[in-house]
């Protein structure tokens, strides 16, 4: 598993690369830079960008300036963010260590509530509490992330008691201990409530779904027939089969919440990734961005390998080493 | 074939109300995606500065307890004890609202100048039905313009990424070799970056102060961009297992032609999968343009689209002010549910054995 694992980190880095070359590209034929909108500030002479651009080597060709990056890169520097005027490797791993935190919350709430609505709608088919679930699911499903976030922060705003953007109060400094965990839970409440409706929602849907399946399989009526209680029948055995192909979903849920939570972290001025992507366009920060896509593509490798595992754990007929990279 | 399938479809929405509803949504954004011109009292850009954030107007039917031509009021400005702007109807000054009425002109299908709308309440006053925005510009009316970018951007985008996933997946699949695995990889490559910063990241390669036309045809390119590459995988493995089926080795035997066997047999046999694909990903298509939009990297002011006009809501201030900044938000809501709902009973229908997934 450990020789799959070191397999798997490789390939993906060697994407992860390419992705970075096509990224940098990408910015680079764009345009106009970041120094040209140096340029248009009057209050900064045009010998003082020259010295910038031949500080950060911008006026080299293009794959010299990819091949330079690329040689930092292994000695650990992704570069310099001009706007922010920090090396990228702290400021990006300053967002993601943000995101990730998000994002874990934003699970450990899916599963703990997706599993259970699941489980107990696929019992109840049909009755009206799983018409009820099954419908509010497909509604989460629906509605858009980033519109159900202004709305939901609309009300706590007109409510009052919940912070409605940002992740630490303006006070935080001054807490105790226990008062910034509190604090920074109390402005996570919205963003993990909006990101995880979504998620949740698909869960459910997928979890209801093999469920009913797996309880038409002949071993559970087999084990019923054999006189075991129901609880057993379906905690033990049906769910513990019917969880399998919801662990592959695990690694894609990944992907899109990485994608879907970072509009939410911008409306929500979470200082997360998707705040730093925005910014890093906006000002065409070039190693800001192709950082930034580096980060976020790593996150998605983690949540991929980390499903992998899972499966392998959770169904010992799994072989590692059998599946490509995808 | 397919005239079987759609009367299998209409037989679904008789027995499904809510399926029937979701295509007599669809149909009726469609409707005002085409007509915006004319269904709506105003031109998008038709702006009022002195009535910024007008509220929706009221339609009456009463006046003075008797019933009479649908009117709407007049919207007196004032200010309230803490000096926020209120508007406030004035009895007795009322303006009628009549049926196809002559206004701003507009050109109808793009093909030749009217001036007619549906509705409207002449020259001496504004009906706001859905409210008004910071420049006094009819909600409504902007939401009706928004339509036609919000609404096409998903049908184009799909056509696109169909066409550049069948063709790439095709050839991945078919040819196999060095071509497959360098095909496979720049998909893995670009599968690799999340959707969300794959799409910015693309979007910083181009100007932003790009006209609205030229952003509408980018935003379709990059986001069919990010589609494509999970298309052309399933592709590919589809032609894999088709170029082994029995019937396909049959027809080469008995002298078909590749044109006969693509057309005859590969097509309707995955026909069906390309239809309940598209029907699924056009909510990530319509999500992602609205998103783009809404960051101000989208479609630019004074043209509208669902995801700009959310723009102004980005401020939480602002919507307790005037909450109905939030509406075009529904549309985007309706137009994603609605679709999700006929891609499920799409699925239902066709029954794909493959699952299908989006990307964004």
């Amino acid at each position: 598993m450990i020789g799959f694992t070191i397999r798997r980190l490789l390939i993906a880095s060697v994407l992860l690369l390419a992705a970075s070359f096509l990224t940098f590209m990408m910015i680079q034929l764009a345009p106009g830079d970041y120094l040209a909108q140096l340029r248009m500030n009057p209050q900064i002479g045009d010998d003082v960008v020259d010295q910038m651009s031949a500080r950060y080597g911008l006026d080299d060709p293009i794959l010299v300036q990819y091949g330079r990056w690329l040689a930092n890169l292994a000695r650990g520097d992704m570069g310099f963010s001009f706007v922010h005027e920090r090396p990228v490797a702290g400021l990006v791993w300053e967002h993601l260590r943000n995101t990730i935190f998000l994002m874990t919350m934003v699970i450990l709430f899916t599963w703990l509530m997706a599993l259970p609505m699941g489980i107990y709608c696929a019992i109840k088919q049909n009755q009206l509490a799983d018409r009820v679930l099954s419908t509010l699911a497909f509604v989460g499903l629906s509605i858009p992330n980033f519109f159900l976030c202004l709305v939901v922060m609309w009300i706590a705003a007109e409510i009052g008691g919940i912070p409605v953007g940002g992740m630490t109060s303006a006070h935080h400094e001054y807490l105790s201990w226990w008062g910034r965990i509190v604090d920074i839970a109390l402005h996570m409440a919205i963003p993990v409530f909006v990101i995880a409706t979504g998620a949740m929602a698909g869960l459910q849907r997928v979890t209801r779904g093999n469920m009913l399946e797996v309880l038409r399989h002949q071993y559970v009526t087999t084990a019923r027939a054999r006189g075991l209680p129901e609880h057993r029948v379906i905690y033990v055995h049906a769910l513990r089969n019917a969880i399998n192909p919801l662990i592959t979903i695990f690694g894609y849920q990944f992907a899109l919440l990485v994608s879907g939570a970072a509009l939410v972290e911008i409306i929500y001025s979470w200082p997360g990734m998707g705040q730093l992507i925005l910014e890093a366009v906006l000002s065409q920060d070039l190693y800001l961005v192709v950082g930034v896509v580096l980060g976020s593509g790593f996150m998605l490798i983690l949540g991929n390998l980390v499903a992998d595992i899972l499966l392998g754990m959770n169904d010992p007929r799994i072989k590692f080493g059998e599946r490509g990279a995808g | 074939m397919l005239w079987r399938r759609l009367r299998q479809f209409g037989g679904m929405c008789r027995r499904n109300g809510l399926l029937l509803a979701a295509v007599a949504c669809l149909a009726m954004l469609y409707f005002t995606a085409l007509f915006a011109g004319f269904v709506s009292p105003y031109h998008y850009d038709n702006e009022d500065r002195t009535r910024s954030y007008h509220p929706p107007t009221r339609i009456h039917l009463f006046d003075d307890g008797r019933l009479t031509r649908p009117h709407v009021r007049e919207y007196e400005l004032e200010f309230d004890e803490d000096f926020r702007r209120v508007f406030t109807p004035v009895e007795g000054v009322r303006h009628d609202l009549r049926l196809f009425v002559r206004g701003d002109s507009y050109s109808f299908l793009g093909l030749l100048e009217a001036e007619l709308h549906l509705f409207g309440v002449g020259d001496e006053g504004r009906i706001y039905l859905l409210g008004a925005d910071s420049r006094g510009r009819d909600l409504f009316s902007r939401i009706a313009y928004g339509a036609q970018v919000s609404m096409t951007i998903g049908l184009v985008g799909v056509a696109i990424a169909l066409l550049f996933g069948l063709l790439i997946g095709g050839i991945s699949g078919y040819y196999g070799g060095w071509i497959d695995t360098l095909i496979q990889r720049s998909t893995e490559i670009v599968m690799i970056i999340p959707g969300f910063f794959l799409l910015l990241a693309l979007r910083a390669a181009f100007p932003p102060d790009w006209d609205s036309i030229r952003v509408y045809f980018f935003i379709i390119v990059i986001l069919s961009f990010i589609g494509w590459a999970s298309l052309a995988r399933v592709i590919r493995g589809m032609v894999l297992s088709l170029r082994e089926k029995e019937f396909v080795a049959a027809a080469k035997v008995l002298g078909a032609s590749d044109r006969f066997i693509i057309t005859r047999h590969l097509i309707p046999n995955t026909a069906s999968y390309f239809v309940v694909y598209a029907s699924i990903s056009i909510p990530g298509y319509i999500l992602g343009e609205s998103a783009l939009s809404l960051l101000g990297l989208g479609i630019q002011d004074p043209h509208a689209s669902w995801g700009n006009l959310l723009q102004e809501a980005m401020s939480i201030t602002q919507i307790q002010l005037h909450p109905w900044i939030l509406i075009p938000g529904f549309f985007i809501f309706a137009a994603v549910m609605s679709y999700n709902i006929v891609g499920d009973a799409l699925r239902d229908l066709l029954d794909p054995q493959q699952e299908v997934t989006t990307s964004l």
